[in-house]
């Protein structure tokens, strides 16, 4: 009940931004999220931006992955 | 795909794999259930399930709006396409879901019924088309809610008298809370919902965990997700610990999202539900605040009325609380095909049995 | 069961009971009984290959196409993998009452055009006007006659094990395009349908080793390869990294909760080919414009369940099964 991608904030004007992922654009709701900034990665669902997407913490997740053994 | 494809890797899944299958090794059979369509989908999209070994199972559970959703509600939604000036607006999941005599599917071509990614685009509609009444199907749980209380808050914003949601909402703990309670069930470990989580944090989970000693693990949807939750998990039951783990750091925050948890308690309040399957669940369900009354389409839309008939044969209850799995439904992949389904579980494309159908596993 | 219903039409199992239990019942013969795209006929010294096709689409214009130019592709490649030129085609057209006349003249423009990059001529047609609501806008049927080429040797019963799968391009592609000219989804792509003529990109790489080939239609790539591995009896493995995908179209497919395997092409070949010469016959398509993005995505087992396995990117595996129905804009 939760299909949402990472988007990249590309334009934001008030309480709306344009993301963008593989060249597929949209207008969409950031009501919900603190501070954004162009460039961040955010998670989009129905249209809305639910959350951020912590870029370190992502690498940090992959770090620990590849280093498993 | 940035963020995604990452969490792809093949040589790190087969890594997982790899662990898993040795770590698990000696344990005595696990049940973990997953509680949201989205990781069904996953689960059986990826092929996971066929690597995971005889003693890890992993069960599907009520996590499917479409498929929790009574079939009364159906009926219901059915029975506004008839009403002249309405114009009902849904996602997409709702379309195909049989109802007692038909679906929103077969309205679609009299136009009376839309299909939207996002329902601040039916209500936009609404802003253009006065002289039409639009009805927006609610159906979702606490990552769909907040996207519908801000389009009511925006319809509010712009004064707008045609524009009504029949709320179907529901939340998750509850049903979690239920199902971790019952022994026939039999949970070992969650593997709890992704962006259920990124709203709520991870906060109800801990009562879960600590009353009925159960682990629980928040996990995204990617496949590396999905298996390094799994492996926590199972090295949680070895410990014999229970504890709730955050494995979707990258986006689930522990105080999840204050800002969407404030509107839905604006918007929306509280109710006891009706479960597809499972019956009726104290406070599990969302119906619209007072002081949004005015959107509210029980109060201000004359349903048409319906007679609701019951399924026979089909189990799809027992497939929700994970008791039973689709293969072993009488009816699954006999009668209960997705091209003629019967309940809710093979309808929806991500309840279990559509998933299981769809993607192969136990097909006669 | 009692009423034909939308599901009967989406190209997948339903459709397949439906043909076998209806028509292959009753109009028995040789020719149909093959069940292939087209009909090969002796005519003489020379072979000739014969099809038809229906087009309903919506809506009548859409980003790389129309209603028009999809008609004329539609037989054009269907008479192309079956190993033959295409040549002369027949057009038949339905048009509803009140239909725009500006409407009609672009569909037919578009035609003209279509034909002249396919080589090929509308030689004989119809045209008929129902009342309001008999048809919506226009139906377009046309039937199209092909030479089948000196080496080609097509037949579903010459698949073997070990056979490998070549798809001509990216799949996806026109689905995605129709999708969203026809829903209020409002996003914005660069995705435009592949809607065009094979036969050139046929008669680039026709030869001896392609023993079958088939243009994934309606249930997209993953209801062809059941069709095929139906008919030929062996399993078919495929693997996920291998298959050719635009970037815009597979992110609409995440953010909709779509599967681009199922999702129809309307300029793309499947091709069957023997083993050794697999790897020349992709570099004579990728020479091609309209085979720049060709692979090799899998091939044919010796096991027999008829079944169609995909090992996913991420090393699990799954069946994949034929489509049911059409798939819509998922939240979940």
């Amino acid at each position: 009940m939760c299909l949402a991608i990472p988007m990249k904030i590309l334009k934001i004007e008030g309480d709306r931004a344009v993301v963008s992922s593989g060249g597929v654009q949209r207008s969409i709701g950031i009501n919900f999220l603190k501070s954004p900034k162009i460039g961040d990665y955010v998670i989009v669902h129905a249209g809305f931006a639910i959350e951020k997407l912590d870029t370190v913490k992502a690498e940090e997740t992959l770090k620990i992955l590849e280093e498993l053994q | 795909m940035k963020y995604i494809d990452e969490f792809r890797n093949l040589k790190i899944a087969e890594k997982l794999y790899r662990l898993i299958n040795e770590e698990a090794e000696g344990l005595r059979r696990v049940n973990f259930m997953e509680v949201c369509g989205t990781h069904t989908m996953a689960v059986e999209r990826f092929g996971i399930r066929r690597m995971l070994p005889e003693n890890v199972r992993l069960i599907s559970g009520p996590g499917c709006p479409v498929c929790v959703t009574p079939k009364n509600y159906i009926d219901k939604a059915i029975a506004l396409t008839a009403i002249d000036d309405v114009v009902v607006f849904s996602f997409g999941d709702m379309l195909k879901v049989p109802g007692t005599n038909s679906s929103l599917l077969k309205q679609n071509p009299k136009g009376k019924v839309r299909v939207v990614y996002s329902a601040l685009d039916a209500v936009e509609f609404a802003e253009k088309n006065r002289d039409k009444k639009i009805i927006f199907l609610g159906i979702g749980f606490e990552t769909t809610v907040p996207t519908v209380a801000a389009s009511i808050k925006y319809a509010k914003k712009k004064k707008l008298k045609n524009f009504f949601v029949y709320s179907g909402h529901k939340v998750m703990p509850p049903a979690m809370r239920l199902l971790a309670g019952d022994k026939e069930v039999n949970i070992k470990g969650f593997l709890c919902p992704a962006h259920v989580s990124a709203i709520i944090g991870t906060m109800p989970y801990s009562i879960i965990s600590k009353k009925y000693n159960i682990p629980c693990v928040i996990s995204g949807f990617e496949p590396l997700d999905i298996l390094q939750s799994i492996l926590m998990l199972v090295r949680q039951v070895k410990l014999n610990i229970a504890k709730v783990e955050n494995q979707y750091n990258r986006v689930v925050k522990a105080s999840g999202n204050i800002k969407a948890l404030s509107l839905i308690d604006e918007v929306f309040s509280t109710h006891d539900s009706e479960w597809r399957g499972i019956g009726v669940i104290k406070k599990s369900g969302l119906v619209l605040s007072r002081r949004y009354s005015d959107f509210d389409a029980e109060k201000n839309i004359d349903f048409p009325k319906v007679e609701t008939k019951m399924d026979k044969g089909c189990i799809c209850g027992s497939v929700l609380k994970g008791i039973k799995t689709p293969p072993e439904c009488g009816l699954f992949s006999k009668k209960c095909t997705p091209e003629n389904p019967y309940g809710a579980c093979m309808v929806s494309s991500e309840g279990a049995c559509a998933a299981y159908y769809r993607y192969g596993a136990g097909r006669k | 069961m009692k009423y034909i219903t939308l599901s009967h039409g989406s190209g997948g199992k339903l459709m397949h009971d439906l043909i076998k239990d209806l028509f292959l019942k009753n109009l028995d013969n040789p020719f149909l009984n093959k069940m292939g795209d087209s009909a090969l006929i002796n005519f003489g010294a020379k072979k000739l290959s014969y099809t038809t096709d229906s087009f309903v689409v919506k809506p009548l214009f859409f980003p790389g196409g129309d209603i028009g130019k999809l008609s004329v592709c539609g037989t054009v490649n269907d008479l192309a993998v079956s190993g033959a030129m295409p040549k002369y085609l027949s057009c038949g057209m339905i048009v509803e009452d009140g239909f725009s006349r500006a409407d009609l003249e672009r569909i037919t423009i578009s035609i003209k055009n279509t034909c002249k990059s396919a080589g090929v001529n509308i030689v004989t047609g119809d045209f008929k006007v129902v009342e309001k609501g008999a048809v919506d806008g226009i139906f377009i049927n046309t039937s199209g006659i092909g030479e089948v080429f000196n080496n080609s040797e097509i037949s579903i019963s010459r698949i073997r094990p070990g056979d490998k799968i070549i798809i001509s391009g990216t799949i996806g592609d026109h689905a995605a395009s129709i999708l969203l000219a026809r829903e209020e989804l409002k996003f914005k792509t660069g995705i435009s349908s592949d809607c065009g003529p094979l036969n050139n990109l046929v008669s680039s790489i026709i030869c001896k080793d392609i023993k079958f080939m088939r243009d994934p239609t309606r249930g997209g790539l993953a209801t062809t390869l059941n069709e095929i591995s139906l008919a030929c009896g062996y399993n078919i493995a495929i693997e996920e990294a291998g298959i050719p995908i635009k970037k815009p179209v597979r992110a609409l497919c995440e953010i909709l909760g779509f599967d681009p395997l199922y999702m129809a092409n309307e300029g793309k070949l499947i091709a069957i080919v023997s083993k050794d010469a697999a790897n020349n016959i992709l570099s004579r398509m990728k020479r091609h414009p309209l085979g720049k993005d060709a692979g090799i995505i899998g091939e044919v087992k010796k096991e027999k369940d008829k079944k169609v396995y995909l090992r996913t990117q991420s090393g699990g595996s799954r069946i994949l099964d034929m489509i049911t129905g059409e798939q819509l804009p998922r939240i979940c």
